[in-house]
Parts: C-alpha cells; sequence; structure tokens
C-alpha cells in the first residue's frame, strides 16, 4: 500500500534579492528591503515529501536514515549557515525561495533513488510558504 | 466538493521489530527504535473528510459524529497503549507510521456517514508524519 512520508528539516542561510537583469531602482521597487546590498536571513523549514509502497518487511517508505543522510550531505550541508547568492547555483539566478524550492527538488530527484520524490516544501517564515512538486499538480 | 479536517492526540509506546530478521539484522534496520522495552511518541492524526454541503445543515459531515468514531474506533484503542502488545493490528505488523495511517484508515472507512474519507495524517513528531489516501 502506497504511503506519503514527510521529513522537515532546518537550516538557516542568508540571501539578497536582486536581479542584474533589472536597473538598480526597478530592483528597489521589486525586492524592496529583500534588496539590501548587505543581505538578510531566514530559518528556513525544508519538507521533503516522498511516497512509495510501504515494504512488508520493515513497514516503511523509505529508511529515514538513508533520507535524513542524503539530505544533511546533499542539501543541508550546502545550505545550512551560508549565504545562498555565493552559492554557483545562485551565482546568476536570483535565490527567492521559489528558486531555493525547484534547486532542492531538482538535487532530491537527481541523487536520491530510495522512493519517489513528491514534492519539497519550503517555509521562509511562518507566514511564507512555497511548494514544488516538478511541475506536478501538488496533492493536499 | 469541501474539504473537512479534524485533529486529535494520542500518546503511545511501540518498538520496531520483525520475527523474520535476524537480531543483528533488527538492530541494523531499525537502529534505537529496535529497542524491545519500547519507546513513546506523542502523535497527532489529522483526519480529512470530503463531500458536497448539505444544504439544510451547511455541514459536510457532522463533527460530533467524525469525532465520536475517531474516539471509539482509534484514541480508545491506540491512547496510552504499547502499540506492539494492545492494538491487533500490530500483532503482526511493524507500528511505524506508516502502518499506524493505514490502520487508521482501515479503522475509520466504512464508519463515517456521507462524507467520504480523503487522507490520513499522522504525525509522530512535528518532524516527521505519513499521509495514506487509501488503496488508489
Amino acid at each position: 500500500m502506497k504511503a506519503h512520508l514527510t521529513r522537515r528539516y532546518m537550516f538557516s542561510a542568508s540571501h539578497r534579492l536582486h536581479s542584474d537583469a533589472m536597473s538598480v531602482e526597478e530592483n528597489l521597487a521589486i525586492y524592496g528591503k529583500c534588496n539590501n546590498p548587505h543581505g538578510h536571513g531566514h530559518n528556513y523549514a525544508l519538507e521533503v515529501t516522498v511516497s512509495g509502497p510501504v515494504d512488508e518487511r520493515t513497514g516503511m517508505v523509505c529508511n529515514l536514515v538513508d533520507l535524513d543522510g542524503f539530505v544533511r550531505r546533499e542539501v543541508l550541508a550546502r545550505y545550512d549557515l551560508q549565504n545562498l547568492n555565493m552559492t554557483p547555483e545562485f551565482s546568476k539566478t536570483v535565490p527567492t525561495t521559489e528558486n531555493l524550492c525547484v534547486e532542492i527538488f531538482q538535487i532530491l530527484q537527481q541523487g536520491f533513488r530510495l522512493a519517489h520524490l513528491e514534492r519539497v516544501r519550503i517555509g521562509e517564515t511562518m507566514l511564507n510558504s512555497f511548494e514544488y512538486a516538478g511541475g506536478a499538480e501538488i496533492r493536499k | 466538493m469541501v474539504y473537512l479536517t479534524r485533529k486529535a492526540e494520542f500518546a503511545a509506546s511501540h518498538f520496531y521489530h520483525n520475527p523474520d530478521f535476524t537480531p543483528e539484522e533488527n538492530l541494523r534496520t531499525f537502529g534505537k527504535c529496535n529497542n524491545p522495552n519500547g519507546h513513546g511518541h506523542n502523535y497527532t492524526l489529522e483526519v480529512t473528510v470530503k463531500g458536497e454541503v448539505e444544504p439544510r445543515s451547511g455541514f459536510v459531515v457532522d463533527l460530533k459524529q467524525l469525532k465520536e468514531v475517531m474516539n471509539n474506533e482509534v484514541l480508545d484503542a491506540m491512547d496510552h497503549r504499547f502499540l506492539n502488545k494492545e492494538v491487533p493490528e500490530f500483532a503482526r505488523k511493524i507500528p511505524t507510521t506508516e502502518n499506524i495511517a493505514i490502520a487508521v484508515w482501515q479503522r475509520l472507512a466504512g464508519k463515517l456517514e456521507k462524507a467520504r474519507l480523503h487522507r490520513v495524517r499522522v504525525y509522530e513528531t512535528p518532524d516527521l508524519f505519513v499521509d495514506f489516501y487509501g488503496e488508489d
């Protein structure tokens, strides 16, 4: 029987929203405070949802030790306590949480093979959250 | 279609063990969760039902009835219990969060009047939950 398993991870990072494709005034108009040249930070709450048949021998969709290990190595080690703008993927792309969602989804989709990746959700603050399912409809 | 979610909490203990595995396999697969004396969690259960709004009452489901079914079928059986030893489903199945969500679904399905069960979500901790949508 198929079940969906969601695990939440916390990480903290700084970023600055600024696009080289726009003028100084446009950047300020669109990004407001988030355009502050010195950046600012968030405590991000990352939720990873995977799905698959529940293995009768273990009762699990996938072993949490494997999922946690992968996310720690490939995602948290990369972003926790970092400035997102300094990472190669956000040297040209604006590190909005939309783009971060897509980036993390792709890291998981390409590297984690032990269950089907359903979606990535990131809470940027208690009031904002973003979800990406690789273009698929998100099941509620 | 309107969706309605009712939340409940229960506290229970469990451990993970497959009698077909060797002690080494059990320890390797389940780690600390293999401790036969068990350990516990405060589980949060969210039951989502769906249906059309009944024009006379304005309800999708009678919440009182939903609450009673959840109490009778799930909480009375699982709250303050050792799941492996006291809940029949887990005499053979390992009481992982996945299997608890499936067991809750099976206990509720068919007991609800009018509204259809959409999703059972079980939080083992605030950082881990499982969703079950039935056998689709």
